[in-house]
């Protein structure tokens, strides 16, 4: 493609009157002028990055029109632009691992899809920075800083598919969050496709800086809602000389609490904390600390003098992985693709006890956030509810309060009003439930619960971001 | 000011929370940079979110420009008044709320003193991370505004890591809450956008801060180099090994004189001092001081020394915090600038930086945070003596160009404010601030939060986005392809 042609399909895009007339509800709207949209969209590229979609590009029950693969920003933020005008609406994906998550969209005509987006784009090891393209994978990138002896510090689901993209827009974190903090923390650059072409940066590639507003946080959670991300700069940590874990099996509920908070106000310097319930069985603390020889030595000592649970065991580097667990231990298990099927759960949970009722097949998966003080609590809680039901449920909690738990196999009914049942204790509190994963035969359940009284905030930043709500329409809080 | 309105104002907040005398609003007239003064119309002092709400509501209502007020210690003007506006400083508004031990958070009044909120829980063996210069004087919600940095920051994180929640008041007088006690409240980050945002999007009325338990044991070296340079090998050496330490800071000769003139810290002369501080469980930290010593023996440190007890520590950070006022005892006047390199640029550009002071007649005495690339050169003047304050100014700016140039920030920690919105062209590409201007529009559609400050230019919320401007990124990109 000419620098002509770009041109000209920018005017297109800017000079058809659809660019200032309402989107149409019909996917391949006609308003561009265009008798085809597709036709024009599909200048942009080479043939071999577009297809047309198939049942396996399906987002959340949601069946999409095509997928493109853009080699570059520049064609990313064009087809954007051109798709923005012909009222098309985009599903941004990475390789679609949480694709799921969410609410399923309203309407969904193309996928960007980043795979060819992988590059690592600069490693300043000295500098402890790395700039990384969209559709790099967290494990792809993790080797590339392991040769310096560094990484970004997360630990998310599945990070051999996951991308730089799908993570931000998801905002998953696990087990190194209490010492290192989420990505918001981690995050100093971003670079976004808006879905009116314009590509941003903000941000930079040093640790710190204050010019301007900070758009790395506003895009990480943001589910692709606001601008498709094309490359993002994080700072790095060393990885760390040696581990050492340790798993406690405590007495209830409360008892696991009590040590997760007496570890949190000791001088120890752990860098993972969490609890893992099953209902049946007694709750595990793990807890892990990297260090020198002579400091993994001391900790080990203070932590003795902790006053521990019974039941220490020095623990292998498994236990950490007991959130994908709970998702499954497939790397893609069938039950979580796109979020929404009706196949049976893959994993077998650790200490998985109870049986199913032969009909009771469905399950769900949630994340939920409370203060560190009141894991217990919510437990306590969850037990209370699933006992009646006789549903089985295991969770694992961060000692930073955040906690994902599986319910079922159960009934679709009993999950969905245990769902909803445990957000509403949550709220009022503070706290809050995001449904991750449900099976298909659980009828819906807002995935996100209640942002307050900042969704009018919320809405219009959306508005001055993605007027038409071209990107992910309907997938995120309060129907944006 | 209209005196309807002003009878509006009073009704609010009373005879004793408003004030309209032309010496009293002097005091108001500025903020830490002093250079640029504005008479406010009226300075407000409310005492609570709701009396904050109604002023902002006059305000929306007549059009009229507010800037809130902290204690005024920012370096980029973002306090300074706006013409024909109202200050609402939040100075009475200072009450901690609510303190939770268990889940280390703590709920504040935006005018807390940031040292006050360490004070209330040091005997519980807490501490609040963000520790700037100022701390002794400047306000939580200052902090929140400018991102506030500090020494520690390096392992601990700016204030946005350790600000979980706001209560915040919007442009338009309504209320909204931001974030919370609970991570990852569902929805946009907005608490991530607010902190940072220097009074553009509205007042933060209530702050959720996180706090941290103190470490089993602190070691801070101080090792004396022949050079900044030395002892930026020294740093680097020490980032190699894969240590993080709490702090690493970094100090010149000029810079060394004056806080030894200012607090007599007992620094040894040389020609650069660092700093390093390490925290953590005792025997960790001791073997990694041991690597600590020997990476800047290697480097060519010809002392060192290592503060352990609390009394030794004290006196070693004494002359680091007191430097930016210290420089007053060995020159009459001086600009404080505030830039970020990436740390590897950290020779080529204390040389340029020598070289271009030298050229133009200037001393620079540097302070810094080596760990994170964040410079403070301090531009040394007389402005009885002619063309000296423009050399300086002229001196100022070169360096946030070189700092851009090496692919670095124009402000670290102590904001753009008035002081350096023209210099945002420059670090940034038009579409990157036209983006940044959308969220301003979104929370402040009228533009009266802090109006003039931050962006080289305003943009009207509600104009149709204008002519496409391809990113330099878009024209390197279509570069490349050819
Ligand atoms: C045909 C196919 C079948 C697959 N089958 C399975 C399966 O059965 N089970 C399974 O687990 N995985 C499956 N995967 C792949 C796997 O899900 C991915 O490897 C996944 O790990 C990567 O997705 P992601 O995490 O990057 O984000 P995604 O899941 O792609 O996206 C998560 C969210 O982020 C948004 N997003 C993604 N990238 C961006 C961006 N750059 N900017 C803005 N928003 C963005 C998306 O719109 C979405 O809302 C499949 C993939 C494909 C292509
Ligand atoms: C000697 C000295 C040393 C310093 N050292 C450091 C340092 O090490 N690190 C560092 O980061 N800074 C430093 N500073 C700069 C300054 O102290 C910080 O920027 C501080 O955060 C400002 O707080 P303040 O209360 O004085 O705010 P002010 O100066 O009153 O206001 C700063 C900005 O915040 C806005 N604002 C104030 N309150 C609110 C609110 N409630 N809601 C919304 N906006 C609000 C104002 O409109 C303004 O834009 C130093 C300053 C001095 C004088």
């Amino acid at each position: 493609m000419t620098l002509a042609d770009e041109a000209n399909l920018f005017d297109v895009a800017k000079g058809g009157d659809g660019a200032k007339s309402a989107p149409s509800a019909s996917p391949a709207g006609t308003e561009i002028g265009a008798a085809n949209p597709w036709e024009k969209l599909r200048t942009v590229g080479t043939p071999d990055q577009w297809r047309d979609a198939g049942p396996k590009d399906n987002v959340a029950g949601v069946q999409p029109t095509i997928v493109f693969e853009p080699t570059n920003e520049v064609e990313l933020a064009m087809v954007l632009r051109y798709a923005d005008s012909a009222g098309l609406s985009v599903i941004p994906r990475g390789s679609g691992s949480k694709l799921g998550w969410g609410n399923p969209p309203i309407r969904a005509d193309l996928v960007l899809s980043t795979v060819r987006l992988n590059r690592v784009i600069e490693h300043a090891w000295a500098d402890l920075t790395v700039s990384v393209e969209a559709g790099c994978t967290i494990a792809t990138l993790q080797d590339t800083l392991a040769q310096h002896g560094q990484r970004v510090a997360i630990d998310p689901l599945w990070p051999e598919h996951t991308t730089i993209g799908g993570l931000l827009s998801t905002n998953d974190s696990g087990t190194l969050r209490i010492r290192y903090g989420g990505l918001r923390d981690l995050i100093i650059g971003v670079t976004i496709a808006l879905s009116d072409g314009t590509l941003a940066s903000s941000g930079g590639k040093v640790v710190k800086n204050v010019a301007g507003y900070d758009l790395p946080k506003l895009v990480t959670g943001a589910l692709g809602t606001l601008g498709v991300v094309t490359r993002a700069v994080f700072r790095l940590h060393p990885l760390p000389h040696n581990v050492r874990s340790f798993t406690f099996v405590t007495r209830d509920a409360a008892d696991a609490n009590r040590f997760v908070l007496a570890v949190q106000d000791s001088k120890l310097a752990h860098t993972g904390l969490q609890v893992r319930f099953n209902s049946g069985a007694q709750p595990e603390v793990d807890i892990r600390f990297d260090g020198t020889d002579a400091g993994l030595a001391a900790q080990t000592e203070t932590l003795q003098k902790l006053a521990t649970p019974a039941g220490e065991s020095q623990s292998n580097e498994d236990v950490w992985h007991a959130r994908q667990h709970l998702f499954g231990t497939a790397p893609f298990p069938p039950s979580l693709r796109y979020g929404v099927t009706s196949a049976r759960p893959t994993a077998s949970t650790p200490g998985d006890t109870t049986t199913p009722a032969q009909d009771s097949k469905s399950t769900a998966i949630a994340k939920f956030s409370v203060l560190p003080a009141s894991i217990a609590s919510t437990c306590e809680q969850l037990r209370g509810s699933t006992e009646p039901l006789n549903v089985h449920w295991s969770a694992v909690v961060q000692g930073t309060g955040l906690g994902w738990i599986r319910l079922g196999p159960a009934n679709a009914n009993d999950i969905r009003q245990l769902l909803q049942t445990l957000r509403s204790k949550l709220e009022p509190a503070g706290g809050s439930l995001v449904v991750q994963y449900r099976s298909s035969e659980i009828p819906e359940v807002e995935a996100w619960g209640n942002p307050g009284d900042a969704l009018p905030l919320m809405l219009s930043v959306k508005q001055q971001f993605d007027a038409r709500k071209t990107l992910n329409p309907g997938r995120f809080v309060g129907g944006i | 000011m209209d005196p309807r309105i002003l009878q509006e104002l009073r009704a609010i907040t009373g005879d004793r929370g408003l004030i309209t005398s032309p010496e009293q609003l002097k005091t108001y007239e500025c903020d830490g940079l002093t250079n640029f003064r504005v008479l406010p119309d009226a300075v407000l002092l409310p005492s609570s979110t709701e009396e904050v709400q109604a002023i902002v509501r006059v305000c929306h209502n007549a059009g009229i420009p507010f800037v809130a007020r902290g204690s005024g210690t920012g370096l980029s003007g973002g306090a300074l008044p706006v013409k024909e506006g109202v200050v609402i400083s939040t100075a009475r508004m200072n009450r901690i709320l609510e303190v939770d031990l268990p889940s280390a958070r703590m709920i504040v009044e935006p005018g807390v003193i940031n040292l006050e909120v360490t004070e209330r829980v040091a005997a519980n063996g807490f501490f609040y991370a963000p520790d700037p210069s100022s701390q002794s004087v400047c306000s939580i919600g200052g902090n929140v505004a400018e991102n506030a940095g500090g020494a520690h920051c390096l392992k601990y994180g700016f204030t946005t890591t350790h600000v979980l929640g706001l209560e915040v008041v919007l442009p338009d007088g309504s209320l909204a809450h931001l974030g919370g006690k609970t991570l990852d409240a569902p929805g946009y980050d907005l608490t991530g956008v607010f902190v940072g945002s220097e009074g553009t999007l509205g007042i933060a009325t209530k702050v959720i801060l996180r706090i941290v338990k103190r470490p089993e044991c602190i070691h801070t070296l101080l090792a004396a180099f022949g050079s900044t340079i030395e002892a930026g090998a020294a740093v680097s050496g020490i980032i190699g090994a894969g240590m993080l330490p709490a702090a690493i800071e970094m100090m010149d000769n000029l810079a060394i004189q004056a806080a030894e003139a200012a607090v007599h810290a007992n620094y040894p002369n040389c020609g650069g001092l660092l700093l390093v501080e390490l925290d953590g469980p005792t025997a960790e930290v001791e073997a990694l001081m041991q690597q600590v010593d020997a990476i800047c023996r290697k480097c060519g440190a010809k002392e060192i020394r290592v503060a352990q007890t609390d009394a030794e520590r004290a006196l070693v950070w004494k002359g680091r915090k007191a430097a930016f006022a210290a420089v007053g005892r060995i020159s009459p006047n001086y600009i404080v600038q505030d830039g970020v390199i990436p740390r590897t640029a950290l020779p080529r550009l204390m040389s340029e930086i020598e070289r271009l002071g030298a050229e133009a007649g200037i001393r620079v005495a540097n302070v810094f945070h080596a760990g994170d690339g964040n410079l403070h050169p301090l531009v040394l003047y007389d402005r009885r003596i002619e063309g000296q304050e423009h050399a300086a100014e002229v001196l100022a700016n070169r360096i946030l160009e070189l700092c851009i140039e090496a692919g670095g920030s124009i402000t670290g920690e102590h904001g753009v404010g008035e002081e350096k919105k023209m210099m945002m062209s420059k670090m940034f590409a038009e579409p990157d601030l036209e983006t940044m201007q959308r969220v301003r529009c979104a929370f402040d559609p009228k533009q009266l939060a802090n109006p003039t400050k931050v962006f080289p230019r305003p943009r009207l919320c509600g104009e149709q986005p204008g002519e496409y401007h391809p990113h330099p990124l878009e024209l390197a990109g279509v570069a490349e392809r050819f």
